[in-house]
């Protein structure tokens, strides 16, 4: 670059290069888009002790247990992953840190890659921590280390918000040195950290302390500011809103909040007093409109329809004259199983059988839209199982829970112990691909691998479920159709509860490709059946018979085995 | 290069290297010392879904998406998201979708699509030559760079004889 110092980076790593020029030494995650390379980044670094946590929950606590024992740390997850933590963020609000405590959520405002657009600010509101909401990767850098002083300082985790814009947007940003931090150590406090009543009850007097000098502390931090200039339109506005404030009213005046919580009631009375009109520009939930209104303050906001769905810098007059936001029908692409995925054969069969599916999270999820239509639920990680198993109650036999095999770590074992302890017939399908596909391929505890690319004791699933005592334990490839057919059938309708892993990798990680599936015309009856199966490699011509991509097919040759006349051979 | 912001709008479907077009692009910006945004979304598009990359520069950038309206150079990899993106394009903006179907009729590797396509780009704005050629080498492993250079020169040269 022009500049040596000047790198062209995400929010998601710009705000890592930032931890890590703040000293940070521990940091824990599991993978979720927009937050997934916020970790990757930090993996990198060799001083930066860095993990995939199994879960969620389990993320939160081990960082938080850094932090108190006197490392400064960070958690970092999507939205509705931070609900899998909001058991730990609650408490550690009451216990507040030791070392600096950094939260990092990556919401997704428009549900590119989602089931929710819950807006995760309120989560600061709710667990009274305080909230910064950087604008664009290079603040996302510079408030780290702003974050890890507020954190040190009021002895409080502090929760950083990026949204889907920020996280994946790269921007240039400039490189500094890392700042040595000395550990601080554990010195044992059990009034501050062992959370009975007792000591809670006066923890919270302590956090509502706290609230009030955070307020005081918004109220001069540099993160908000006034930008002033035509004092008859004035803007309220936060995160990646504030730019497409800029960049469609470049003549207003802006109240840019990048310390949004406690919200500092004075300095917006101070703008209030300065211009005229003014207009709430947020995205999703109405934080900061509340916020105003609470002040008694004369002031604009969307209408309500805008609360859905991301803001656009197109929006921007709708939202300034309060009309309806106009909803329209996507028309993009809806993604699809890559060629050869294994999920698709499992799929297929599955179909076949008529069976009701419960769903989980993951590229699997894709196994609910046409031609395959096979997931009847999707609600959140773990769901698969627990669901199948609330299925089974209702309905008897003939359920099937399915579920990745990262998800399954990630949530799926307490599920299957639930199902056994409570007697629970029926089977449950862990599709095996050993990664963890939807969020870029990362490692987990069944892959063998850690975030740093070390080898670590590797979990067997198998052994695991027997363990949790599951009455017939199967594993077999997921390429193996008419094998699968004969087991789901015999399995789903047995008075025993099941496990049939199905383990063949990911394509995205076993790139070998075989040679394409052909087409014997003289042996196709036209029937369509293998189209049935979903590939994007195969393809109806004109004429009635089958195109096949050879670009796109990898020889997993489950199409053939769905064709009794011999007109797809391998 | 004035002070305008320049926006360009890459689409396509997931696994035709818009992405790694737009990166390119964005990075070569920076070379040229100017403020760049690129702006994207991954995770479930990435599965054959539609792809779009967002690439803005110029002295200062604002939103990281360029407004509808506002788009200069639409640069389609897959003719039906152009179509559903030609809205994008400011009146008198610049389309690409001829370039995409004369590589298409050529017959040259898919592969390659991307690096045809981002010569083809180049040729309609005034980053430096020198940009182009340092991105291209940060962002292309040794062994395929050469071919790179030369299908790049290919697209710059069907733009400019």
């Amino acid at each position: 670059m022009k500049n040596p110092d000047i790198k062209f980076l995400s929010g998601d790593e710009a705000l890592a290069q930032g931890a890590y020029e703040a000293g940070l030494a521990f940091a824990a995650a599991y993978p979720g888009t927009p937050s997934t390379e916020i970790l990757e980044t930090l993996a990198k670094f060799p001083e930066v002790n860095a993990q995939w946590s199994v879960n969620e929950k389990v993320a939160y606590e081990v960082a938080f247990g850094a932090s108190i024992a006197g490392l400064r740390s960070l958690y970092a997850s999507k939205h509705v992953g931070f609900n899998v933590a909001m058991d730990p963020l609650m408490t550690s609000a009451y216990i507040g840190v030791n070392a600096g405590f950094i939260l990092v959520t990556a919401d997704d405002p428009g549900l590119h890659s989602s089931q929710n657009e819950q807006d995760n600010r309120l989560l600061a509101k709710f667990a009274k921590i305080p909230l910064l909401e950087p604008s664009s990767p290079s603040e996302a850098k510079a408030c780290v280390p702003y974050a890890f002083t507020l954190s040190e300082t009021f002895d409080t985790p502090v929760l950083i918000r990026l949204t889907t814009r920020i996280a994946h947007t790269k921007e240039n940003v400039e490189i500094g040195e890392r700042q040595h931090v000395q550990p601080r150590g554990f010195t044992p406090n059990p009034a501050k950290y062992v959370m009975v009543p007792g000591h809670a009850f006066r923890r919270h007097i302590e956090l509502e302390k706290r609230l009030v000098r955070l307020q005081e502390e918004a109220e001069a931090s540099p993160l908000n500011r006034m930008e002033m200039n035509d004092l008859s339109f004035g803007i309220i506005t936060s995160g990646v809103s504030y730019l497409y404030a800029r960049e469609m009213f470049p003549t207003a005046s802006i109240l840019k909040l990048g310390f949004s919580y406690p919200f500092p009631e004075k300095l917006i009375r101070n703008f209030a007093g300065q211009v005229k009109d003014i207009l709430i520009i947020e995205e999703l939930e109405p934080m900061l409109e509340e916020e105003v209104a609470r002040l008694g303050i004369k002031h604009r906001a969307r209408h309500p329809s805008f609360r859905i769905g991301e803001l656009r810098p197109e929006d921007m007059p709708a939202v300034n004259a309060g009309q309806e936001r106009v909803f329209e029908t996507p028309t993009t692409r809806k993604p699809v199983m890559c060629p050869g995925c294994p999920h698709r054969g499992v799929y297929s069969v599955l179909k076949k059988l008529k069976l009701t599916v419960t769903g989980d999270i993951g590229c699997y999820t894709l196994g609910a839209l046409p031609p395959l239509s096979v997931i009847q639920t999707c609600v959140c990680m773990g769901a698969g199982i627990t669901m199948f198993e609330g299925f089974s109650k209702a309905l008897g036999k003939g359920v099937v829970g399915v579920i990745g095999d990262s998800t399954f770590v990630h949530s799926g074992i307490t599920g299957l112990v639930s199902a056994v302890y409570n007697n629970t017939k029926g089977l449950i399908i862990i599709l095996d691909n050993e990664t963890t596909a939807m969020t870029g391929t990362q490692p987990h505890p069944a892959t063998g691998e850690t975030i740093k690319g070390v080898p670590a004791k590797r979990l067997i699933l198998e052994d695991l479920c027997r363990a949790c005592g599951a009455d017939h334990v199967d594993v077999m490839s997921a390429y193996d159709t008419p094998g699968l057919e004969k087991i789901i059938k015999e399995r789903a309708q047995e008075d025993a509860l099941s496990v049939l892993i199905t383990r063949t990798p990911c394509k995205l990680i076993d790139r070998v490709k075989k040679s394409p599936v052909r087409f014997i015309a003289e042996g196709c009856r036209q029937c369509g059946l293998c189209l049935n199966v979903g590939c994007p490699a195969l393809s109806k011509t004109e004429s009635g018979f089958i195109h096949i991509d050879k670009n796109l097919c990898v020889g997993c040759y489950v199409c053939s085995s769905y064709c009794k006349f011999g007109a797809l051979k391998p | 290069m004035n002070d305008r912001t320049v926006n360009i709008l890459f689409c396509g479907t997931g696994g035709q290297g818009v992405l790694k077009a737009a990166e390119i692009c964005g990075v070569a910006a920076v070379f040229a010392g100017l403020h760049a945004k690129k702006s994207e979304v991954h995770g479930m598009a990435q599965r054959g879904g539609s792809v779009e990359s967002h690439v803005r520069f110029g002295r200062q950038v604002f939103s990281p998406i360029i407004p509808k309206g506002n788009v200069d150079i639409l640069v389609p990899f897959y003719a039906d998201e152009e179509v559903r993106l030609k809205d994008f394009l400011k009146p008198n903006g610049k389309n690409l979708l001829p370039l995409l179907i004369k590589f298409r009729q050529a017959g040259t590797s898919v592969r390659y699509l991307n690096t045809y396509l981002l010569g083809a780009l180049a040729a309609y704005l005034d980053l430096p030559p020198e940009t182009w050629d340092k991105a291209l080498e940060q962002e292309f492993k040794t062994k395929n760079l050469e071919e790179n250079k030369r299908i790049f020169l290919e697209g710059w040269k069907e733009v400019k004889p």
